[in-house]
């Protein structure tokens, strides 16, 4: 099928078999390889990539689904600087082997859309679907929490 | 960065030096190597546990469109046996699978739809035989023999001794006796097995791979397929996790042999979650049976444990890791007289392997289990008890090694014992409310540095002044997530004192770093870190040298590292490193350095049995912390609270240390608490990430950690390693909770069908009127 979507600002076509993965889509076809498959299943959330502004799971949406849609992925998330969370997951410590770093940012920056300060509980509850092997997720907390807060201008 | 970018100084939290690539999705892991002309290749795996094959029908795969081969074992060259230390694990298997995952047949197609279409295809005929599915099964008289061995299905046992136990023991004022299980834990890195290969026109073998040692897989690839190891190229980028699980072969042979036989494509091959839970390494089960004897105030005197080790259908590095568990078997302690006897056990199960706190995350749950149940007998505070016969340097340990180096186990206790969480705990306990159970368990634990005897631990280090000034250093040891790489930056910073925008940093790649060894052992910051030292302050000597050249000066005392350059200090002036960069030919920009580490003059009596990494010298220690609360009518139990003090030696980046002790305490909370590899006749149960149950962010409380800085002497700035200590000590402060609640487990994980058990077990005791 001839797919179009747009893809971290710039409009991709691309004639593709609709039933495969989204996740293999951007990162086969789109050379982009932020996105990282943890289990294909839905269960990590390494993959987790924004839908019109909301997180999916890319190993669970088949191509077809970005159809006319808006996707955005790690490497989209910066603007003319890292995002803060970016910024944070660095400052913090929040970073150790990075490979649910995309995914766990993503589903981060979403909640932080629409809950301006998030204390640890609702930081905590919002991520529970990503898993990070590494870190424990003591510093990712720490991070976006800093992040909201550096939003909010209360922070440097 | 920007040149606001932190002076890389040793002591100083700094960012580190691969956390915005990361952030940024930027960072290429091996999984992310895609090429145009890409190929796919995948396993055909056995998918029963034990048998004779009788065929491999690989006829109908083969005819399907875009397939470019299937191999089988009489297309493997060379010994077809995989292995490190014990060369017992085919390639490909040719005439018996000894468990479910045993591949059989190696396919090679366009795409991975087209992979799946001939993997489905191979028609394997195997006559089931008898499945060892435990240990007890496997120890039978006449058990079905997973390998052919004289000792039967015991692949090696061995017993140290120390004293005399068995007369120590008879006079001892309280004897214990005790037996423990511990589950077989999956490492469950998020980045599953992968990699590619290419063998190229120049003969060549290239592969980048998910790796812990890089060097190694060259030998091991050359020995399994008779290739040559020079013409074998393995680049290591960082790694999405491993922890033990990518140290030794997972991908490397199978894509080595789909790249010989089909030339000049690059070929890919990643193991899906599934695979590699089928697959991949795991931790030993153990069964731990302890006896411990001791005076009626709390003095240690005696010691007899049994410790066996399920090491599923191969060695890997089971045998190493039975030696540590009976290096380590009696804790961090005072003991006089010990006997530890330990086996290594074949079955069909999964392959048990590396993983951190090899061997010794285990007994360290015994240890402490007959601790907290001496201190209950005998009504002493259990940390009085362990302090009282906690290791101080010249002691000799449990396993005849006398302390010579950095000994802060007591110090971690005594900076416990003041603190907050352990001070209130008299009323943090009381304050439980109705149908919970409040406790306040304690563990102290130790883990061997490096590798030990028998195999050279060493490194060799490289650093460069690259043509535009900057600091190149080219690592040679694996960064699986633990921030090694990043320290290295850290310490060649330190020394040529430069900011991060002003340096790089090579990750492995055997053609252009140099064999370092493994990224094992908490061992990479401590070996390879002493060689960059001398790396980089021969460096310095020689940009000192030929700044006074350029300056005209007598020699090159006098001069100064500063940010970007050099500064002749009685004269003030300044030259950029770009310009001495200019002046200088490539060879004499280069500095590199090598070091080994010390091993221990001390041989345990029964030790000399042990070819490799028994025991060690230099030993991490640390106390933990754990606030529970259990709910009595479901068996959950929540970790409210959770406090580490670790001896590392010195830190050298703060928030590095931190990241290294929260990411331990959180596996090690896993294996407490839920994770479990189950099996039913030696097949898996727990498949994927939906039936094995990892911490997730509602799972774990923050974690406070704290340093307890003694000064390893020998280590680079003071330092030793921790990689793997943290991850032993989490269980066995869980399970001294959870003694001291009445609630004594012998069987982790504490699940809550477990506690729940063990919860009815107490009201079965109390007595009816």
């Amino acid at each position: 099928m001839q797919l179009n979507f747009e893809l971290n600002g710039q409009p991709v076509t691309l004639f593709v078999d609709g039933a495969m993965r989204a996740l293999d889509l951007l990162r086969e076809r789109c050379g982009i390889t932020g996105p990282k498959e943890g289990c294909g299943s839905g269960e990590c959330g390494a993959c987790a990539i924004w839908i019109d502004g909301v997180t999916k799971l890319s190993c669970l949406m088949l191509a077809a689904q970005l159809q006319g849609r808006t996707v955005t992925t790690i490497e989209g998330l910066a603007k003319d600087e890292p995002h803060p969370l970016q910024q944070f997951f660095v400052k913090k410590g929040a970073v150790q082997c990075g490979y649910c770093t995309p995914g766990m940012i993503m589903t981060a920056a979403e909640l932080l859309t629409h809950e301006k300060m998030p204390d640890r509980e609702m930081i905590r509850n919002a991520i529970s679907g990503n898993i990070c092997r590494c870190t424990g997720y003591h510093k990712i907390v720490d991070a976006v929490e800093d992040a909201a807060e550096a939003m909010q201008g209360l922070k440097p | 960065m920007t040149n606001s970018s932190p002076m890389q100084d040793i002591g100083r939290c700094s960012p580190r030096f691969d956390a915005l690539d990361k952030t940024l999705g930027r960072e290429q892991f091996a999984s992310d190597f895609y090429t145009e002309d890409m190929l796919w290749a995948g396993v055909c795996r056995a998918g029963i546990a034990h048998g004779r094959i009788r065929s491999v029908n690989t006829a109908r795969a083969e005819v399907v469109k875009g397939v470019h081969c299937v191999l089988t074992r009489k297309d493997v060259p060379g010994s077809n046996r995989q292995g490190f230390v014990y060369w017992d694990m085919p390639v490909l298997c040719g005439t018996k699978v000894r468990h479910a995952g045993d591949a059989l047949a190696l396919v090679v197609a366009e795409n991975r739809q087209v992979l799946a279409r001939a993997l489905s295809l191979i028609e394997v005929d195997i006559t089931p035989l008898p499945v060892i599915d435990s240990m007890d099964v496997a120890l039978e008289n006449h058990a079905s023999q997973v390998h052919d061995l004289e000792t039967g299905n015991v692949l090696k046992s061995a017993t140290i001794t120390k004293g005399n136990p068995a007369e120590a023991m008879a006079q001892c004022d309280v004897i214990l006796e005790e037996t423990f299980f511990s589950p077989v834990q999956e490492h469950a890195y998020i980045e599953t097995e992968n990699g590619v290969a290419r063998f190229d026109k120049d003969g060549i073998l290239h592969l980048t791979v998910s790796t812990q040692a890089p060097f190694r897989d060259r030998f091991e690839i050359a020995r399994a397929l008779g290739l040559d190891h020079n013409k074998i190229h393995v680049i290591n980028p960082y790694l999405g996790g491993a922890f033990g699980g990518k140290d030794g072969a997972t991908v490397q042979c199978l894509l080595a042999l789909a790249a010989i036989h089909v030339k000049g494509r690059t070929i890919k091959m990643w193991w899906d979650r599934r695979e590699s839970m089928l697959a991949g390494y795991k931790r030993h089960a153990a069964r731990m049976h302890y006896k411990l004897g001791a005076q009626k105030d709390g003095t240690l005197v005696a010691l007899e444990c049994e410790l066996d080790y399920d090491t599923g259908a191969y060695a890997h590095l089971g045998v190493e890791i039975m030696a540590l568990g009976l290096e380590h078997a009696g804790g961090p302690y005072r003991i006089a007289n010990m006997e530890s006897r330990g086996r290594c056990i074949y079955t069909n199960n999964p392959i048990a392997g590396a993983f951190r706190g090899f061997g010794v995350a285990q007994v360290c749950f015994a240890f402490e289990g007959m601790m907290d149940r001496l201190a209950i007998k005998l009504a002493m505070d259990p940390l009085v008890l362990r302090m009282k016969n906690a290791l101080i340097r010249g002691d000799r340990n449990c396993a005849g090694v006398t302390m010579t180096h950095s000994t802060g186990m007591e110090e971690c206790l005594m900076r416990l014992s003041e603190h907050g969480l352990w001070k209130t705990r008299k009323k943090w306990i009381a304050d439980a409310l109705p149908f919970k159970r409040r406790s306040v368990g304690i563990s102290a634990v130790f883990n061997g540095m490096g590798y030990g005897r028998g195999l050279a631990d060493y490194a060799i280090a490289k650093v460069k002044l690259s043509p535009s000034g900057l600091i190149r250093v080219y690592n040679g040891v694996s960064d699986m997530g633990q921030g090694n790489a990043s320290t290295f930056v850290q310490i060649a910073g330190e020394i040529l004192c430069q900011r991060q925008d002003t340096m790089e940093l090579v990750q492995p790649d055997t053609d252009r770093t140099h064999p370092s060894g493994s990224a094992t052992a908490g061992r990479t910051t401590y070996t390879y870190g002493k060689a960059l030292i001398k790396a980089c302050e021969a460096l310095r000597d020689k940009l000192f040298n030929r700044a006074a050249l350029m300056l005209l000066v007598d020699d090159g005392a006098g001069f100064a590292m500063i940010p970007g350059g050099v500064r002749h200090l009685p004269s003030g002036r300044d030259l950029s490193l770009a310009d001495l960069a200019a002046m200088m030919m490539p060879d004499d920009r280069i500095c590199m350095a090598e070091y080994l580490m010390p091993t221990t003059p001390e041989m345990p009596k029964g030790g000399e049995t042990f070819k490799l990494g028994f025991p060690h010298l230099i030993y991490p220690f640390a106390a933990h912390l754990a606030r529970v609360e259990v709910d009595e009518l479901t068996g959950e139990i929540i970790v409210h609270d959770y406090l580490a003090f670790t001896d590392g030696g010195r830190v050298l980046n703060p928030q590095v240390f931190e990241q290294q002790v929260q990411g331990a305490v959180a596996q090690g909370l896993g294996y407490a608490l839920f994770e479990e590899v189950k099996t039913r006749e030696a097949l898996l149960e727990t498949k994927d990430f939906s039936t094995y149950i990892l911490p997730t962010s509602m799972d774990l409380p923050d974690i406070e950690s704290h340093a307890v800085e003694t000064i390893e002497h020998s280590g680079p700035f003071g330092m030793k390693g921790i990689g793997e200590v943290g991850m032993n000590a989490p269980l066995p402060a869980v399970a001294s909770a959870m003694a001291h609640a009445g609630l004594p487990m012998n069987h982790a994980p504490f699940t809550p069908e477990r506690v729940l058990g063990v919860l009815d077990q107490e009201k079965k005791d109390i007595p009816c009127n």
